[in-house]
């Protein structure tokens, strides 16, 4: 097959962002001073074209006339000391090489053969750069080389090749499909839990235990040969159940008898606390709120919006795939959660992301251990794929948070979140119920299946260890995506199918399982499957975690409608099998059985875990220190305002698409400038209504190791505070809990198990106590239970973490209030009650100060409070209203003042609080800083009467912040240097 | 008399919900057809009076900004859009909508030919960026859209929105002629003259839309679809509840212009 080579570049009279950008970064990440640089678009054309269709597509497709120049099969690099080219790997997702494809077609008109394909790579042109410089660029920032190849080459080499291509294509080798095997589990204890590992299975000795005992029971013996099979298991059923069982799918941490040791020595024993706190919980709450509509069973919660349409929330984590590759694993987490509320119920429409970030210091300065990526590129990396996985698929990111700690360097966690609308009903039924009938034809929509993607499921529920598999890594595909989604949402309106959810982790094997419970089995071919590339062994192609992908159920009669829309609207859509209601899930290759399951032994087979929980925290390693007795706390607020948790991310949230939709009515940034953060995100999502959601999140690892309750109990008060900030109402708020931890089953590599166990028991606790007090359901949630590196003799366990997603509906977004300053004159209060709380705080890790007390959250007082600030603003009385949270009160009134462009003069005496550290940097909960104009301060008070709510001063035309408290400390700084301070640390 | 708007939807534009619903706002029968549809059936287009490109990632933004779907409506839908404009009816392109337009060399539109005189790259920052922008319509131009409005403020949502033209001869007939509809400014209204974050993508002359002299075909980089609404702007909580936002008049003089050229 001929190869074509074009070269791609800005003509040298422009100047070169992308190259300019690159310089930047290498300056800032690598701390390399190098020339200028150049980018150049390179596509290699294997085709078989003729001169006039190649010089047709060179001009017609690839250059632009005004401001490119291209060639053939010659280099366009010009006056330069190396190049680095950077293309992708064979199987790895090219998505410019797809739509340049398309295009290719589009301009000669015929469509190209099999076989013949087109691979985008980037050639980096570098002036005064070493040899040994390119190869730290290259290693470091250009390429990851789990998906990308990469080639450096001087100007004489570059001579040599004469145009021809730097790199090795990326085609795949097809190898002959491997023959099926049968597994002999009867073997040692030993030998079982070596082949659990070698193949990636993750399962346990005991599962592996159960499974080799049922396979050798006489019954299931005779059926077996009955159907021609052969008595041992198959490998492509043991992976089916691998992946089934995983903790990643089943959940068997939070579902695991636990036998807890309190302090004095007694026991008790937990059912599992899913069961014991999440559903109990979520059962209690349902009987007082009337807005649940399907919780825990789907493929994300499902809540009421108003009498005619429904509201689906969804979050989930991608931590696994994104410490590998952290843009390909931020892509594919968001588009993977937006799969999941596109399958929700009949499907919901997407409406928004939230994406929550956790990595180490990026200005980390020691050695990082091996197979671990540096946290700043983790950062950028996490961040763009999150960005490009959003913005692609239409989808506005209007709420998120980047949160700092050291000890995510072990493991990065990137929380993808989703909203969806849907009406109520569909075709006159509701659109929230769906099932799989027998004789309903199994149907897979989307894109092709490759080995991408390959035990995501298993290897996410275990450390990332020397062996974590690279075929793990996906980059996703969000126009294929967004036209599936376009293409569903049209055949859901028409009725055209009866069921249908996402291929997430697990692949088919997940998805057809999955909905086969219903009818009562399925019978799948799986050589029917569109794969990418031939090769695959029938299980590859049932775990494949091959991205963008729906399974549906079609009944027959629909299926010609649905198959002529899907290739109208260029959709690939496949009938592997139907569903059925044999009581087994059967797959068949080439007209042979190759695997047949009894569907009550793969979804309840499973043997119950029995984990032993005891608290046992560390000792504390030095005793508290008394900060010093400086009257003058200004440098300590400047110190805060730019610390890692505090700062401004603003120029990470420019670069997502906040506004696509047009349902924008609180933004992230407000305020004079649009650069105060906001607390919680407000949209309209249907345009003839005033009704609105509001959105928010509340994650705080850093109080985790003092006492794992309160890092829960201040999760969920600051999700409800950012929601209330705005206006919400107590009864109206709806959560996700999403749990990370590190591995809390004792084991000899992890000797504190039995103490994180016992947190992850303190921590559901906290979590049922305070969400009944505040009336709010948990309607759907994930855990991710192994967040640890361990390799050689280096361990880095994650804090525990909880992210709390809230979400609520707002009767009238025109009651709204932003968190700024408003007008000189206006009153300055702090709601809620200031205690001695600085253990944790940002000002206790500014100081380098250990232990302390964690903040208590009081929720029946706070609930309270919550109600009368939802009155005073329900009634127009409060101009600006911010939740206080990290930094504590000095920061929240900064930042109060500074949206606004306005200054404040302020005595903290009434606040009842001597000592002037405590007033103003104490994180306790459940606080507000709150502005109201003159004229409505004394209704205003008289409707908070009976709750903490103290006057401070006012808001000043000066642009000065000034501030004093009853100790004598204080504050005094212009406006400007406290913006400065807050924008400048990650203003990249 | 019916105003009949055509919003084109599919492989990846994603602002065809709202821009919809713009124009349903502004009185329009509006209805938004698949690229496919349009492809297997130009005559769509006989019965419309507004065709709109709006917003969005077309094939990926792959290649370059707009220019797989700019060839797509090239090769094989040139002759009909051209009939379309011909008669006197709009076309709208709306970021990705304006690249598309710009690359497919319906914007300039010099002496009525089609032809790429300009075109839309990388942002000077080398990022995609959502912000709010204030604008500014030059006062030799006649852009049926813009008509009655000297000032407005819209969010630009754009990775490659730098407006680079062909040679300085092209840029200064363009602004000389009422080609340019609309440049970023500062908020005290004096010239943005290529400054960051008033001109949020270093284009030149401060450019952000482009009419044909007819003053029909028009194509910006900003979005006023995603302003019909007077909480979409972010400083609505100071300056007060409006009901509707400014960008909505865009698509009213729209179909406005159409009800008086057409009855």
């Amino acid at each position: 097959m001929p190869t074509h080579r074009i070269e791609v570049a800005l003509r040298p009279e422009f100047d070169d962002p992308a190259g300019e950008a690159l310089r930047a970064q290498v300056r800032e990440d690598l701390n390399l001073e190098i020339g200028a640089v150049r980018v150049i678009d390179v596509f290699t054309l294997q085709a078989a074209l003729t001169d006039e269709e190649l010089e047709r597509v060179r001009v017609d497709l690839f250059t632009d006339p005004i401001i490119e120049y291209s060639a053939v099969n010659q280099s366009l690099a010009r006056e330069y000391s190396c190049v680095i080219e950077v293309g992708f790997l064979p199987g790895v997702t090219d998505n410019a090489g797809r739509s340049a494809k398309e295009g290719v077609e589009d301009s000669i008109g015929r469509a190209l053969a099999r076989g013949e394909a087109v691979y985008k790579s980037t050639l980096h042109v570098f002036q005064d750069t070493t040899l040994e410089q390119a190869e730290i660029i290259a290693s470091s920032l250009l390429a990851n080389e789990l998906i990308e190849q990469f080639a450096i080459r001087t100007p004489e080499e570059m001579e040599q090749l004469q145009g021809r291509c730097l790199l090795s294509l990326p085609r795949v080798v097809e190898y002959d499909v491997p023959p099926v095997e049968s597994i002999d589990l009867n073997l040692s204890d030993d030998d079982l839990q070596q082949m659990s590992r070698d193949r990636m299975f993750a399962l346990e000795l005991k599962e592996m235990q159960v499974i080799r005992d049922y396979y050798n029971c006489p019954q299931v013996r005779e059926h077996r040969r009955s159907l021609g099979m052969p008595e041992n298991p198959t490998d492509i059923e043991m992976e089916i159940l691998a992946q089934t069982w995983s903790e990643h799918c089943k959940h068997k941490i939070f579902d695991a008898i636990i036998h807890y040791e309190e302090a004095d020595g007694s026991k008790r024993i937990i059912d599992s606390v899913f069961k014991s706190y999440i559903r109990k919980l979520t059962e209690e709450v349902g009987k007082k709120v009337p807005w649940l509509v399907s919780v825990f069973h789907d493929n994300a919660g499902i809540i009421q919006f108003d009498e005619n349409y429904l509201f689906a929330l969804k979050a989930e984590t991608h931590n696994s795939p994104s410490a590998l590759d952290p843009y390909g694993g931020a892509m594919t987490g968001i588009v993977g959660v937006n799969r999941d509320v596109l399958g929700a119920g009949l499907g919901f429409k997407c409406i928004f992301n939230t994406d929550v970030l956790c990595v180490a210091s990026p200005f980390h300065d020691e050695e990082i251990p091996p197979r671990l990526l540096h946290p700043r590129r983790i950062l950028r990396g996490a961040h763009a794929g999150a960005r490009d996985g959003g913005n692609q698929s239409g989808v506005p990111n209007v709420n998120g948070a980047i949160v700092f700690h050291e000890r995510f360097l072990g493991k990065p966690l990137v929380f993808c979140g989703t909203g969806g609308i849907s009406p109520a009903t569909i075709q006159g039924k509701p659109a929230h119920e769906k099932a799989a009938r027998p004789g309903d034809l199994i149907v897979m929509t989307g894109g092709r299946i490759g080995k991408d993607g390959i035990h995501g499921a298993t290897f996410s529920s275990e450390a990332l260890h020397e062996g974590s598999p690279a075929t793990a890594v996906q980059i996703g595909d969000p126009i294929t995506q967004k036209k599936m989604a376009d293409f569903l949402m049209e055949a859901r309106d028409r009725g055209l199918y009866s069921c249908i959810t996402d291929n997430g982790a697990g692949g088919l094997s997940s998805s057809v399982g999955e909905m086969a419970e219903k009818p009562g089995g399925a019978a799948i071919h799986l050589d029917r499957a569109p794969l990418k590339y031939a090769g695959l062994a029938p299980w590859e192609i049932f775990v494949s975690e091959a991205q963008e992908r729906m399974t549906l159920a079609v009944p027959p009669d629909q299926l010609p409608s649905f198959m002529m829309l899907a290739k109208n609207r260029g959709v690939e859509a496949s009938v592997l099998g139907e569903f059925n209601n044999s009581g087994y899930l059967d797959c068949y290759y080439e007209g042979l059985l190759v695997a047949s399951l009894d569907m009550d032994f793969l979804h309840d087979g499973l043997p119950r875990m029995e984990l032993e929980a005891k608290l046992d925290p560390a000792p504390l390693t030095e005793e508290v220190t008394q900060p010093a007795e400086d009257k003058d706390l200004t440098e300590d607020l400047l110190g805060l305002l730019g610390s890692l948790n505090i700062c401004s991310k603003e120029s990470f949230v420019r670069m997502f698409d906040q506004e696509v939709l047009g349902q924008s009515v609180l933004k992230q940034f407000q305020g004079v400038n649009h650069d105060g953060p906001g607390d919680a995100a407000v949209i309209r999502p249907l345009p003839d209504s005033y009704r609105g959601i509001a959105v928010a999140c509340g994650i705080a690892p850093k109080y985790a190791d003092l006492d794992a309750a309160s890092m829960t109990a201040c999760a969920v008060d600051e999700g409800v505070r950012n929601l209330v900030a705005v206006g919400a109402s107590m009864g109206t708020i709806a959560g996700l809990d999403n749990f990370c931890w590190p591995d809390p089953v004792q084991s000899e590599g992890t000797p504190d198990g039995k103490h994180k166990l016992a947190q992850l028991v303190q921590s559901c606790e906290a979590l049922y106590e305070i969400c009944l007090a505040y009336d709010i359901p948990l309607i759907s949630g994930k855990d991710s239970m192994k967040n640890d590196y361990r390799i050689g003799d280096t361990k880095i366990s994650i804090p525990p973490t909880l992210l709390f997603t809230a979400a609520a509906i707002l009767e009238d977004t025109r009651k709204v209030v932003s968190m700024d300053a408003k007008g000189p004159g206006d009153r300055v209060y702090v709601l809620g009650d200031t205690f001695d709380e600085l253990g944790g705080s940002e000002y206790y890790t500014l100081r380098g100060i250990d232990g302390g007390t964690a903040p208590a959250v009081t929720p029946q007082k706070a609930r309270r409070l919550y109600e009368a600030l939802h009155e005073a603003i329900s009634k127009g009385l409060v101009a600006s209203c911010h939740d206080c949270s990290d930094g504590g009160l000095a920061v929240a009134l900064a930042e109060t003042a500074f949206a606004g462009n306005l200054g404040m003069k302020l005595s903290l005496d009434s606040m009842g609080v001597e000592d002037g550290v405590v007033a103003l940097f104490s994180e306790s909960q459940s606080r507000f800083v709150v502005t109201v104009a003159a004229d409505n301060a004394a209704t205003f008070e008289a409707l908070l009467d009976g709750n903490p709510c103290y006057s401070l001063g006012e808001v000043t035309e000066e642009p000065l912040f000034e501030l004093s408290c009853p100790d004598g400390r204080k504050i005094s700084a212009a406006l400007e240097s406290l913006r400065d301070a807050w924008q400048k640390t990650l203003n990249w | 008399m019916t105003v009949k708007a055509i919003v084109l939807t599919g492989f990846g534009i994603n602002c065809d919900q709202e821009t919809h619903q713009a124009f349903v706002r502004a009185g329009a029968q509006t209805e938004c057809v698949h690229l496919s549809d349009l492809l297997n059936k130009p005559a769509l287009l006989d019965n419309a009076h507004i065709f709109a490109v709006p917003g969005g990632f077309s094939y990926g933004d792959h290649v370059a900004s707009g220019k797989i779907l700019a060839n797509r409506l090239r090769h094989q839908l040139e002759a009909p859009l051209k009939k379309f404009i011909d008669d006197g009816k709009l076309v709208l392109g709306i970021c990705n909508g304006f690249q598309v337009l710009v690359k497919m060399g319906l914007l300039p539109f010099f002496d009525g030919k089609v032809g790429q005189e300009v075109s839309l790259t990388t942002n000077e920052s080398g990022r995609f960026e959502n912000r709010w922008v204030h604008l500014a319509v030059p006062e030799n131009n006649n852009c049926v859209w813009l008509k009655g409005l000297t000032r407005l403020e819209l969010p630009v949502r754009q990775g490659e929105g730098k407006f680079i033209a062909r040679n300085e001869e092209v840029l200064k007939r363009l602004s000389e002629e009422g080609f340019v509809a609309l440049r970023y400014i500062r908020p005290n209204g004096s010239p943005a003259a290529g400054e960051f974050p008033f001109n949020p993508s270093g284009a030149q002359d401060d450019v952000a839309a482009l009419c044909d002299p007819s003053g029909r075909i028009f194509g910006l980089m900003p979005h006023p679809e995603a302003y019909l609404h007077g909480q979409n702007h972010p400083e609505w909580t100071r300056l007060g509840f409006t009901e509707e936002g400014t960008g909505l008049i865009l698509f009213k003089n729209a179909v406005d212009y159409v009800r008086t050229s057409f009855c």
